[in-house]
């Protein structure tokens, strides 16, 4: 029930788009048309779906207070969470670059789908924000951070479907000329969000 | 747009280096990069005023970095070396904060950290720190980080405002007005009112400005 929570949570609660605003760069440059937004949404949900459960077993093994005791009693005390930044952003650059080249390799039609969309991911903020939201939320077990991290992955594609969809269509509206393109893409985006916000409260 | 040695260090070219995102480049509503920090830290004016800060150090101090190792730096393997001193530069702005202001920064909680990710950063390294000298790349950066500031700046002002009636926390709106029956709009501290207040800021600045406009 606890996974579920997270899941739907992550979906349309705390929608990375709609109430965090992450990965907004990458969101509005890449919602032109919905094939190219449905490619990069799922890349993002799977590589959200791989770096929150590495980063949370890397933040509990290694960086956090006390979590180097495994090695030892005279290692216990030792905090390096200072460290985490840096040690998140080169995870995650490392994991994008061997998804990417795994996936080419066994996986070509995916690659073919998702190819030049992941480079793209190392630096959108949605994934390094699910890992640090991750740290400051400290789930139970790697478990639920899997379910966090894929959940807002879903979050995320739905946003980014949603406004490419309305995108092509406001093509063909009459918006005032200064208005046009970001401006009201930033519009709807916001009414958008207040749609979302009618989930808030739901708990299962 | 190299700089010659025999030229004054606030040139005609420097200085629009500084200007320039101010208005007619601004990172946020013409290049559209940074969106991502920008939105969530303007529900009060102290926020996105250290959170400015933050980022102007940030984007200046790497801009000068890079410039200064651009030609040592293979590259195939730049991104990952801008990302390293990147974060490195955060920590640093991290822990500062957390020293000696520490409630702003459990406030911007994650949002620090995103600098890091803020395509501010990475998009001014790659355009223009990789191909110029220091010193431009700093005025670049404080530019730019300037640019990205006012805008913060602009949309936290109306959004305390409106939404809590208060400037840097200190009441604005007098007692009479709320006896009168004045309400604070509380939709303005919720997040989609950030992308609207945006979405205002660029549709003024483009009809002010219409070589901006797209087609």
């Amino acid at each position: 029930m606890e996974y579920i929570n997270i899941f739907v949570k992550g979906i349309f609660i705390e929608n990375m788009i709609f109430a965090y605003f992450l990965g907004m760069c990458s969101y509005l440059a890449v919602s032109k048309t919905v094939k190219t937004a449905t490619g990069l949404g799922a890349a993002v949900i799977f590589v959200l779906g791989i770096t929150v459960p590495i980063n949370y077993l890397l933040e509990n093994y290694i960086l956090k207070e006390g979590a180097l005791a495994w090695l030892g009693s005279e290692y216990a005390t030792i905090d390096l969470s200072f460290l985490s930044f840096i040690m998140f952003i080169a995870v995650i650059a490392a994991i994008v670059q061997l998804v990417e080249m795994s996936v080419e390799k066994f996986a070509p039609a995916l690659y073919g789908a998702l190819g030049i969309f992941l480079p793209l991911i190392a630096v959108n903020c949605a994934i390094l924000g699910g890992a640090l939201f991750m740290q400051e939320r400290q789930y139970a077990n790697v478990g639920e951070a899997t379910v966090f991290g894929l959940g807002s992955g879903v979050g995320w594609f739905l946003a980014i479907v949603a406004i490419a969809a309305i995108r092509e269509k406001i093509r063909y509206s009459n918006v005032p000329a200064p208005l046009k393109g970001l401006g009201i893409t930033f519009i709807i985006t916001g009414l958008m969000g207040i749609a979302f916000m009618s989930f808030m409260g739901i708990e299962l | 747009m190299s700089t010659t040695a025999a030229e004054p260090l606030f040139s005609k070219k420097n200085k629009k280096l500084l200007s320039d995102p101010l208005n007619d480049n601004n990172p946020i509503t013409v290049q559209v990069l940074g969106i991502c920090s920008a939105l969530a830290i303007t529900v009060q004016l102290k926020q996105a005023v250290v959170m400015a800060l933050s980022v102007i150090a940030v984007v200046a101090c790497s801009n000068v970095i890079i410039s200064l190792i651009r030609n040592m730096v293979p590259n195939r393997v730049r991104i990952i070396v801008q990302l390293v001193i990147v974060a490195a530069l955060v920590i640093l702005v991290d822990q500062i904060l957390k020293a000696f202001v520490y409630d702003v920064s459990k406030q911007l909680s994650v949002f620090v950290g995103l600098i890091i990710t803020n395509c501010i950063v990475m998009g001014r390294l790659e355009a223009f720190a990789l191909g110029n000298k220091p010193w431009p790349s700093f005025l670049d950066g404080i530019g730019n980080g300037l640019g990205y500031g006012v805008i913060l700046v602009i949309v936290a002002f109306f959004r305390e405002l409106l939404g809590s009636g208060k400037i840097w926390g200190f009441k604005l709106i007098p007692n009479s007005f709320y006896e009168a029956g004045y309400f604070n709009n509380g939709l303005m501290i919720l997040p989609p009112m950030a992308l609207i207040t945006v979405g205002i800021i660029i549709w003024v600045q483009r009809s002010r400005n219409n070589k901006l406009i797209e087609k």
